[in-house]
């Protein structure tokens, strides 16, 4: 149920997410979600990619430092107030998002990726409630 | 600058800076004898040297043999720390200072009351030269405290009578208030922070030309003769070199006089070689090379040989000041990659060192240093691995602030820190570049 992240550390330099992603396009690689973190001299692309091992190994022969960062991935009915709820579930269980973005595919309802400081935690916490959580295979599904 | 035209050269102590050559010759020799004779008997590094040569102080029997005698390093000061080096029983020490160490510990030096004695007398001599008098009130905005700078100008500006106000370093607004209410006639700091306050004048509205400076010493830092021009003419006063080093007492090793063509050295006190740093063999007078000092006239820290790193030469000629003392040039370079950073020694290994001790981090670093605004600035860049990577920028902001506060708390400078990509650090012939220096300080001479 838990979905793998990679993490790409990155100057702040015109055309290196470029670069980056250019290299991922031209294996092949589709990226399904995306977002980045940035500090005044650098940043965190974070990205959920159809094939993970493949993208760390040409992102790590491009010499860039990557990180795998494990992740939930969350679907949320398309209609006012579904996002609130599921963060009022995270709330009354006690757990925090470090952080959270959009996958750019969807099924019925829009797709989120949720960082948790305890991604097994998370999932045990969230058994039981309404909130969908997706499996690797669903997230991968998402692509076609 | 008051007038030009006619230059007036005063010498402080004629007996010594006036001497013929024969003269200062045997003067030299009796002193490095008596020299040898106290650190053989009292500091164990050099009896334990001479032993090994089989050099016996008396052998001593004519300058020329100064080669035959060991070179003493910046490590084995350091491994002695803190009294090793020592000559005299601490009881007859009456003043501490010290340098900053390689690896965080400081070099330690001592004085006895006739090492102060020789300490104000150089310094008023290399004073005197620069145009001090007893009329002069002298602002000395060195750090006072373990730097030698502060302490070392003072007593020697005290020494010719000169009106001296200790404002010591930084608050630079306030120097600015101090140097015109109270008609503050020589500034002593280093030449960086006199453009600074060059800069802080104008900021605050006041005409430099109003103020009563005529004189600036400046030390403790390389500068170039293009930086000279610009204090000279934006502070509207005559402004001279002086050279020294903690190791060997602190300023007052050397210094300009008014003819502005190399420091005039004290030799009673320091014998001073110049060796091509690879074969150690001296050069010729007038060729580049790493200066060596023997102290003669100390007592509490004598040292042989002592290898300062600094490049120099020395000026051949008489100079038209009167003085027949040798001339050292304006320092060119390092022999090694010691960099000053607003006065401060390090060295890329003690920023090595520091990263090796943080979890995680790869000694993939490079030092980059600047002069912004007449300050000099250190940003030093680190390249982010795999081990200390995270999908937190936080956590990797927090790495950074963690390794400028380790350089701010061991080494006392302030660095900015930049994670930077792995890999992407300049590197040539495989070798990384650890550090590049942007100030261009040494200039050409």
């Amino acid at each position: 149920m838990k979905v793998k992240q990679i993490s790409v550390f990155m100057e702040n330099q015109v055309g290196r997410l470029a670069e980056m992603t250019g290299s991922l396009g031209q294996a092949g690689i589709n990226i399904m979600a995306l977002t980045v973190a940035e500090s005044t001299d650098f940043g965190v692309v974070r990205m959920i990619v159809n094939d993970f091992e493949k993208a760390r190994k040409i992102l790590k022969e491009k010499n860039f430092t990557v990180r795998e960062t494990e992740v939930l991935a969350i679907e949320i009915a398309d209609q006012p107030g579904s996002l609130a709820s599921v963060l009022k579930t995270f709330s009354e269980n006690k757990l925090n998002v470090e952080y959270m973005y959009a996958f750019v595919g969807r099924r019925e309802g829009a797709i989120m990726v949720f960082r948790f400081d305890d991604p097994d935690q998370a999932l045990k916490a969230l058994k039981g409630t309404k909130v969908k959580v997706l499996s690797n295979e669903e997230v991968l599904a998402l692509t076609k | 600058m008051k007038d030009s035209g006619h230059i007036e050269h005063r010498i402080w102590n004629p007996r010594y800076e006036q001497i013929s050559s024969d003269e200062l010759a045997q003067l030299q020799l009796e002193r490095l004898q008596a020299t040898l004779q106290r650190v053989y008997r009292n500091v164990s590094f050099y009896k334990k040297k001479f032993n090994e040569t089989g050099f016996e102080p008396s052998d001593l029997k004519s300058l020329d043999q100064l080669s035959r005698l060991p070179f003493t390093g910046k490590d084995v000061l350091r491994d002695n720390y803190p009294y090793g080096f020592f000559a005299v029983p601490l009881r007859e020490v009456v003043r501490i200072h010290s340098s900053s160490g390689t690896t965080g510990k400081p070099t330690v030096v001592g004085y006895t009351k006739n090492d102060l004695e020789t300490w104000s007398e150089v310094v008023a001599r290399m004073m005197t030269a620069a145009g001090v008098t007893a009329d002069d009130v002298v602002q000395i905005a060195f750090n006072y405290g373990l730097f030698t700078g502060g302490f070392g100008l003072h007593y020697g500006a005290e020494k010719i009578g000169a009106s001296v106000i200790p404002s010591s370093a930084g608050n630079t607004k306030k120097q600015v208030m101090i140097m015109q209410d109270f008609k503050t006639t020589t500034l002593v700091c280093t030449p960086s922070y006199a453009l600074y306050l060059a800069e802080t004048i104008v900021e605050m509205g006041i005409d430099p030309k109003k103020l009563s400076l005529k004189w600036g010493l400046f030390g403790a830092e390389p500068w170039s003769e293009s930086m000279r021009q610009e204090i000279e003419s934006r502070l509207f006063i005559i402004a001279t070199d002086n050279y020294g080093l903690s190791e060997v007492m602190g300023p007052g090793v050397s210094g300009e006089c008014l003819m502005k063509n190399g420091q005039h050295v004290a030799e009673d006190v320091f014998l001073v070689e110049i060796l091509d740093p690879d074969t150690l063999k001296p050069v010729p007078d007038g060729e580049w090379g790493e200066v060596v000092i023997t102290t003669i006239h100390k007592e509490a820290f004598p040292v042989i040989r002592y290898r300062t790193g600094d490049i120099s030469r020395i000026i051949t000629g008489r100079c038209d000041c009167g003085r027949t003392t040798r001339r050292l040039a304006r320092i060119r370079g390092r022999t090694d990659d010691m960099l000053i950073i607003r006065g401060v020694n390090l060295f890329p290994s003690q920023i090595e060192d520091l990263l090796m001790k943080i979890e995680g981090v790869e000694p993939h670093y490079q030092l980059i240093v600047d002069r912004v605004n007449n300050m000099d600035t250190l940003e030093l860049l680190v390249e982010c691995n795999e081990s200390v990577m995270t999908d937190m920028v936080s956590e990797l902001e927090r790495l950074q602030k963690r390794i400028e506060k380790e350089i701010r708390e061991l080494y006392n400078i302030n660095a900015k820190v930049r994670l930077v990509e792995p890999r992407s650090i300049q590197r040539s012939e495989g070798k990384a570049r650890r550090v590049i220096d942007k100030r261009n300080i040494y200039g050409s001479n």
